[in-house]
């Protein structure tokens, strides 16, 4: 994005990781993108008995272009998938995704021709969150999770190196039909 | 069926004259492949309730009546408009030649003594089983002014899927017809702006037909995979 | 395929369309011949002030709107077929996620359905009735706060929408404390309710009913006197009756029009016809008439919970036929809501008729006659019909929900064309429209 992608490793860049992550955790600016019931929950946690002005985030951004978190709460149709896809591309970089409820992380209950069978398959997702709808407190541990990896995101030479890393897991990662054992 | 076994909320009885709309055979649903159970050789047929003769029961007769006065005086043969009338569960089915819908649905909103003024919408049915007319079209009418609520059933085949519009009748279909159309397919003459409404503009087929897949795919779990709700074996 | 939009071209692979957008030049040049400042505005499908995933396509001249047309169908999630695919109790489970703020009415509305195709009307136990009453009740007056809500905040009011949904977390602690879950019940079920009430909840309503007399009228001093929020809702999304009985609108937006239809009274459900209360109405044909009839509608509400309370009377929940009766023994286990253990060791141990009947029960479901029936209930939008087909399987062969809030919003156009831009959001705030329920 900025200065602080040019910067040489080592531990000026390790120093300046730490406090962007401090920084950008600390303000986390949601866009306001309820689909169904989890948009309620969504609702509710910004209301005053869940409070999430408590982390900084209670200002959901009416506009993606103002916004870094897309909390995707609710059932994603087939209809509304290029619409979600245009507005996570419209967020400005660095930018982050929780799939809220069992229907945005897997298509859930709804098994049919009309939903999406997981948000990740039009944006890369963060956190993904059970439940239907998650209780506000689980959506506060979602966020909670999301700042620890925002905290300790990579910058510049370091970013390239754990994504090429990341890479390299998921392709060796066993598939779930290969696995074996008990469903758990 | 009398008015008692109505009110105590009895179904009517199954007869033979009841609309088939399917035959089932053997048991726990094994259509494809043997059938174990030893209840290969059951055959079933599936109707939905028949034509009910005369007296009705209760405000009934007097709908019917009122009905098929209204559309005599506007030199409509009553038994040409009306196929049959069903009583059952205690609700009220008149069904419709499709033709004759629009002139139907005029009548029982306008005249004073029918006066059903709020249709609750369309409701598509797709028997498959019910050769010739497999499409429905159910519309719930009632009648705020005297506390009625009717059915009238309109079938199309699904080689002509065509039924007359009731937007000019009851503006409040509108919707209604666009999401029926846009489920099975069956196509309102008449309505101003006939569109899919749910799905998207560029969908292939009419999703809620029963020829139609469920759409669902395998789920996988670890080591196993788990198929769409309509893959599995069912139950008829 | 000939239109100058998409000129066709062959290839080696088939036929390609190009598509284009017609000569920019053109359009730029007849937009600055004309001297009018008419803009076509597409407001959604996300966007803030438009309840959920709704599409407003508005053409605009100056501050006025010339036309109003929805685009719906960004929620539409397949329910009705999905049901047909599960037997008929499971379909209380999607029928409680149509539309998310009133899931007791669709699982009531449901499962009178199922009830009267089956014939069992009579059986349910007084208890289970009562209970059914109490919860919907709870439920529109949840319903009608997260209305209230959202409609200020999309005014600008945030502290009424503070104010809601505190009170609306009152509410889901009782959901909470009878069905475990705070959403998403599928509570109801054919036969009767899935569980008796838990100890101590009659005491929770009492003191809730109480604290809610407290609260409701806070909103009164909030806003029902406000010079601002009056100004902002009188004589703002305008439907009269005969616009009401055309465009086949009910619930508030018919009472507020002046007529008192509400089937609590004119077509009697569930014992409603025992309950005393009123049916509130407006003459004013307006947003704030919506808005009054809604707060009004709340206080009748706690007025029936109480008497709910008083008439509750030990007894079943559930139908006595053990045909249809499903779950048969509930308990709350150390791993959450199971069958108890007392009815597993019967079935497991003493007697292997009920271990088979309880696992056809489980996996095939109970058979429900051939027919169909159309059964009504006043949600907090309007009328919420249910029209559902059997063909004599274990499974329902149709189910079509006629949701108020589909219905109601085919009346935004009515409302908006001729008003301004900022009144269209509170048109569409006063039709309350619930995008689960639109779409399903």
């Amino acid at each position: 994005m900025g200065l602080e992608e040019k910067l040489p490793s080592g531990f000026v860049l390790t120093t300046v990781e730490q406090a962007a992550g401090w920084v950008r955790k600390s303000s986390v600016f949601p866009a306001t993108f309820g689909l169904a019931c989890c948009a309620i929950e969504m609702m509710t946690t910004g209301a005053g008995r869940y409070d999430l002005a408590r982390f900084g985030m209670e200002v959901f951004r009416g506009s993606p272009r103002q916004a870094d978190l897309m909390i995707v709460a609710g059932r994603v149709s087939q209809k509304m998938a290029p619409v979600l896809r245009q507005v996570y591309d419209q967020m400005p970089n660095p930018k982050w995704v929780i799939s809220m409820g069992v229907c945005a992380s897997s298509g859930g209950m709804f098994n049919n021709y009309a939903i999406v069978q997981g948000v990740d398959h039009i944006v890369p997702v963060d956190i993904y969150l059970p439940g239907c709808p998650p209780r506000p407190e689980m959506l506060m541990d979602a966020i909670l999770k999301l700042h620890q990896k925002i905290q300790s995101s990579k910058l510049g030479v370091n970013a390239e190196e754990a994504a090429r890393e990341a890479e390299d897991a998921a392709l060796k990662a066993l598939p779930l039909i290969e696995m074996k054992g008990l469903l758990r | 069926m009398s008015d008692e076994q109505n009110s105590n909320g009895v179904p009517a009885p199954r007869d033979e004259t009841g609309e088939v709309i399917g035959v089932r055979k053997g048991m726990f649903g094994a259509n494809n492949g043997g059938d174990t159970s030893g209840y290969g050789g059951l055959v079933r047929t599936v109707t939905l309730p028949g034509a009910t003769p005369r007296p009705y029961g209760g405000w009934f007769d007097e709908v019917a009546d009122e009905l098929e006065g209204a559309l005599e005086e506007q030199d409509l043969l009553p038994e040409n408009a009306i196929e049959k009338t069903v009583v059952d569960r205690g609700e009220l089915t008149f069904h419709i030649a499709r033709e004759h819908l629009p002139t139907v649905a005029r009548t029982l909103r306008d005249d004073p003594a029918l006066r059903f003024e709020l249709c609750t919408g369309v409701s598509g049915v797709h028997f498959l089983g019910d050769k010739g007319r497999e499409l429905h079209a159910v519309y719930h009418l009632r009648s705020i002014t005297h506390g009625r609520l009717i059915r009238l059933e309109v079938s199309a085949p699904d080689s002509d899927p065509h039924v007359p519009s009731l937007v000019a009748v009851y503006p409040t279909n509108d919707w209604h017809e666009r999401e029926t159309y846009d489920f099975f397919g069956l196509i309102f003459d008449g309505h101003p702006a006939l569109t899919r409404i749910m799905m998207p503009d560029d969908w292939q087929g009419f999703p809620q037909r029963k020829d139609y897949p469920l759409g669902g795919i395998a789920v996988e779990y670890k080591g196993a995979q788990i198929p769409a709700p309509d893959q599995r074996r069912s139950y008829s | 395929m000939t239109t100058p939009h998409a000129t066709p071209r062959a290839t080696t692979e088939g036929t390609v369309y190009t598509v284009t957008g017609g000569d920019w030049d053109e359009v730029v040049e007849s937009a600055v011949k004309s001297d009018d400042e008419r803009i076509i505005v597409n407001m959604g499908p996300q966007h803030p002030s438009t309840h959920g995933v709704l599409r407003l396509i508005l053409e605009i001249d100056g501050e006025t709107v010339t036309e109003a047309r929805c685009g719906i169908g960004y929620l539409h999630t397949g329910i009705e077929k999905n049901l047909e695919f599960r037997n008929w109790t499971q379909g209380t489970t999607f029928v409680t996620r149509m539309d998310y703020l009133t899931p007791f009415f669709n699982e009531t509305a449901y499962c009178l359905g199922v009830e009267k195709l089956l014939g069992i009307e009579d059986q349910i136990p007084d208890r289970a009735t009562v209970l059914r009453v109490l919860l919907m009740e709870l439920n529109r007056i949840s319903s009608h706060l997260v209305c209230i809500a959202t409609g200020g905040m999309e005014l600008g009011a945030t502290t009424i929408m503070i104010y809601g949904f505190r009170d609306r977390e009152l509410v889901l602690d009782l959901f909470e404390l009878i069905t475990g879950l705070r959403m998403n019940h599928a509570f109801v079920r054919p036969g009767g309710l899935a569980q008796d009430l838990p100890p101590g909840a009659v005491d929770q309503l009492r003191e809730f009913v109480k604290t809610m007399k407290k609260n409701l009228p806070e909103y009164d001093k909030l806003a029902t006197g406000n010079p601002i929020f009056k100004a902002r809702m009188q004589d703002v999304g305008y439907l009269d009756l005969t616009g009401c009985m055309a465009l086949g609108a009910t619930g508030p937006i018919l009472r507020s029009a002046g007529l008192p239809h509400d089937l609590r009274k004119t077509d009697p459900y569930c014992g409603y016809e025992t309950y005393e209360f009123d049916v509130p109405t407006a003459d004013s044909c307006d947003a704030y008439g919506r808005f009054l009839i809604r707060l009004e509608e709340m206080r009748q509400s706690l007025r029936i919970i109480e008497q709910c309370i008083d008439r509750l009377a030990p007894g079943p929940v559930m139908v006595a036929d053990k045909k249809i009766a499903w779950p048969a023994q509930l308990a709350l286990g150390p791993d959450g809501l199971g069958n108890s253990l007392d009815h597993i060791k019967k079935i497991m141990g003493t007697s292997m008729e009920a271990l088979i009947h309880h696992f056809k029960l489980v996996t095939e479901g109970f058979r429900v006659p051939a027919g169909q029936t159309y059964t009504a209930v006043e949600s907090p939008k309007g009328e919420l019909g249910v029209h559902v087909v059997s063909d004599g399987g274990t499974r329902p062969y149709r189910v079509h929900f006629r949701d108020p809030s589909f219905t109601n919003l085919q009346a935004m156009a009515a409302m908006c064309e001729g008003g301004q831009v900022a009144d269209v959001i509170v048109a569409v705030a006063s039709i309350d429209p619930v995008m689960g329920g639109v779409d399903r």
